[in-house]
């Protein structure tokens, strides 16, 4: 099909309409998730076996491949789904495709072996909507990621895309859409929730002719992927939001701030504004209604202090990322101090829904204070590894046990950690705590972007915090005095707490630091820190106490104060003698345990991971 | 092989047309520019402050700031240990200690004979499969300590 510049909302439509009757809706197709976790499970091999086994076979008429973006489900990798009948296989190897292409896209069969089993109750799922993994989700933002091509415009359109950018144009005035973006209730998803309308609103207010939009994509909250997956599964979606909020505030010329870590965000990036532009729908004179508005993408370096508003916009600039005191917002003086709106990858993705659903239905999801649906990343020891898209309100419980399908290897769930490294620890207690900006920052953590890790009783607590702590020390400026210092502080504690060496005054240290630091940070950055320090003392004080006076780290993770032993029952099977990067280990006899010197041991564990009959034993 | 002054301009004077001589692009320009050398060498980064017209100080300053650049030649194979909070608490640390015990380097060097270089990173956003090893952009999740050596041998 020729796409020609769109110079009205009548063209628009007429290009839609046009792209639904090329496209035969019972023609087979199987598509399959190029998200990053399933590449990196493989998925481009297997798009490559299925492309070749069609031509093979000779179906290339009667079957379309299709590569989506992430469908979230990243522990299953790599998914692929037969359409029309919208089979899901999930963990697909390239070995299955053959029997894919033959049972199941022109057989009509259904693999059973390949479909997803409740690993409980053992029960087989056939779509994907019902797995139990999807059942309990609200995919408003990541639907479309997991069915379009996202290097496709035409794809976006045929889901009605920027059908909300027309209707914006042309049927709204600027104030209008600020009205209904702040009836709507949306705030910010990049973790401080500021509504979103009233930051749009005093952007449109500040006096000066040049303004700027930034779609903040600098996610650096380990844990946290929502921002790669929507930029890379359904930039189109993020395009859409910020061209209509620019419209709103009076800008023309906007930027998205990539990391560097996240190519494939770039690469689908860069085509989507190219599209667009192409087909009039962003550049000079959008649909034909005289307004302008144009997009550069900027790659960051590798700072965490870059998703901080100010410290991007100096990034932008051309200079080191640091971050500047806020007497002056952003919205008034930003980026070369002219009035600038930044938000975040998912903020802007919500404001298409918005526009075409209305205020009314956005504000009916969620909960007094939150409202709309958040995606959260939930990682770490649980079965469902993967994103998960909820409404606000839902509790952690459903969250970890209804969708991530509980802890693995029958381990006791300990904490859950939301908001990044400046987030806090939440204990098991206050797993029925309904999700929102409002609640979690009650109990000591924050929504953050949305990341969600989960411990188990293997995780030590005061590890946790000290991880934490290292991470934000080595990402703290410089620039101000209390987060500079009272993060090197406070790791040293930390440090030694975890050597035996610590004291119980120490706690009393630790909290002194993290008031101060509080109070007197520059940034969120150095204000948020003593947040995992702080709710772990909270919640796990009793931790702390076991590495003070029982000089024992309960989760058996800390390494000056555990030892490796061999059981009675090692039968010499040379495993771990070959393992031991030290020769620490040294058989004695035929079938009679090992000796470890304890004096040569540097507690690397590597004995511990080879052992198959659990005859390294940690004390 | 040492590059000739004129061999570094040419190579430079892509990167900035690419970028439309835009300063506000820096860090963009010094990843490309890095990119393109394997690493940012002293006499790169005087020419490109001649030719983009930026103080020198600037350029190290940012060049310094940020994690993504180095100063000093980095090796064939690039190894990045993600070290997101989802890899740490599934042991990202132990498969990152096997790692420099096997090649006999920390993070942010390189070994003797520039066949690796070993870095952390803080995530790369593939949280479901960690621990995660990033090998020449190629991930390999769900890492094992055991399963560090073969990597390395595969590389070599």
């Amino acid at each position: 099909m020729i796409l020609k510049k769109l110079n009205s909302p009548q063209d628009l439509e007429k290009l839609r309409a046009a792209i639904a009757g090329g496209r035969k809706t019972d023609k087979l197709s199987v598509n399959i998730c190029g998200g990053t976790g399933c590449t990196a499970h493989g998925s481009a091999d297997v798009v490559k076996a299925f492309q070749e086994e069609i031509t093979r076979q000779g179906f290339t008429d009667k079957v379309e491949v299709k590569v989506s973006g992430c469908r979230g489900f990243c522990e299953r990798g790599t998914l692929v789904t037969v359409e029309p009948r919208g089979v899901f296989y999930q963990r697909v190897k390239v070995k299955d495709v053959p029997e894919i292409v033959v049972k199941s896209v022109i057989g009509g069969e259904i693999i059973d072996h390949l479909l997803y089993k409740e690993p409980q109750t053992r029960q087989h799922f056939v779509h994907e909507n019902e797995v139990p993994f999807y059942a309990k989700q609200m995919r408003l933002l990541m639907a479309n990621s997991g069915r379009i091509d996202p290097t496709s415009i035409e794809d976006y359109l045929h889901y009605d895309g920027y059908t909300a950018l027309a209707k914006a144009l042309y049927g709204m005035k600027p104030e209008a859409i600020i009205e209904e973006v702040k009836a709507s209730g949306l705030r910010g998803r990049g973790g401080a929730g500021f509504p979103t309308g009233r930051k749009w609103e005093s952007t449109r207010k500040a006096p000066g002719d040049i303004k700027y939009v930034i779609c903040n994509c600098d996610e650096g909250d380990p844990g946290a992927f929502m921002d790669r997956s929507l930029m890379e599964g359904n930039p189109h979606s993020i395009l859409e939001g910020m061209i209509i909020g620019a419209y709103a505030i009076g800008s023309s010329e906007g930027y998205i701030y990539v990391r560097n870590e996240y190519p494939l965000a770039v690469e689908n990036a860069t085509k989507a504004i190219k599209a667009a532009e192409a087909l009039g729908l962003l550049g000079d004179n959008i649909l034909g209604s005289g307004f302008n508005f144009h997009v550069k993408i900027n790659r960051g370096g590798g700072a965490f202090v870059c998703g901080e508003s100010s410290a991007l916009m100096a990034s932008l600039e051309g200079k080191v990322g640091e971050p500047r005191a806020k007497y002056i917002r952003s919205s008034e003086k930003g980026l070369w101090d002219r009035p600038t709106n930044l938000n975040n990858v998912e903020t802007w993705a919500n404001v298409p829904l918005i526009i075409n659903k209305g205020a009314k239905w956005f504000a009916s999801i969620g909960t007094k204070g939150s409202k709309g649906t958040k995606i959260f990343s939930l990682v770490g020891k649980v079965h469902n590894t993967g994103l998960v898209e909820v409404p606000m309100g839902i509790t952690l419980r459903e969250i970890i046990f209804d969708i991530g399908g509980g802890i693995p290897g029958n381990k006791k769930f300990k904490a859950v950690q939301t908001g990044g490294p400046s987030g806090g620890c939440i204990p098991e207690k206050m797993l029925d705590l309904p999700v929102d900006f409002d609640e979690l920052t009650r109990v000591g953590s924050m929504m953050g972007s949305g990341a969600m890790i989960v411990m188990d009783e293997d995780n030590c607590m005061v590890d946790i915090a000290k991880y934490f702590i290292h991470f934000l020390m080595g990402e703290s400026c410089g620039k101000c005095v209390p987060c500079r210092e009272g993060n090197k502080r406070m790791y040293e504690i930390l440090c030694r707490i975890t050597e035996g060496k610590g004291e119980m005054s120490d706690l009393d240290l630790l909290e002194e630091i993290c008031a101060t630091m509080a109070d007197t940070s520059l940034c969120q950055l150095g204000a948020s820190a003593p947040n995992p320090v702080m709710s772990s003392l909270m919640y796990f004080r009793d931790e702390y106490i076991a590495h003070i006076k029982d000089k024992k780290c309960p989760a058996k993770v800390c390494k000056s104060l555990i030892t490796y032993n061999i059981s009675e029952k090692c039968p010499n099977c040379g495993l771990c003698v070959k393992a031991c990067p030290v020769q620490a280990i040294t058989p004695i006899a035929k079938k009679q345990p090992v000796v470890l010197d304890q004096s040569k041991c540097i507690k690397c564990g590597s004995c511990y991971d080879v052992c198959k009959l659990n005859c390294v034993i940690v004390k | 092989m040492k590059l000739t002054r004129k061999q570094i301009k040419t190579r430079l004077d892509a990167i900035l047309a690419k970028y439309n001589h835009d300063n506000a692009m820096l860090v963009s320009i010094l990843q490309d520019t890095q990119k393109e050398f394997g690493y940012l060498p002293k006499e790169v980064l005087s020419e490109l402050a001649e030719m983009a017209r930026l103080p020198l100080t600037q350029i190290y300053s940012v060049a310094t700031f940020f994690k993504a650049f180095s100063l000093v030649p980095r090796g064939k194979h690039q190894i990045h240990v993600c070290m997101g909070t989802a890899c740490h608490v599934r042991g990202a640390e132990r498969v990152l200690q096997v790692i420099e015990r096997e090649l006999d380097i920390q993070p942010g060097q390189s070994d003797k004979d520039l066949q690796f270089s070993l870095d952390t990173v803080n995530c790369v956003g593939a949280c479901a499969l960690g621990p995660i090893v990033v090998v020449d952009g190629a991930y390999k999740g769900n890492m094992k300590t055991e399963q560090v050596k073969p990597l390395l041998e595969s590389y070599k």
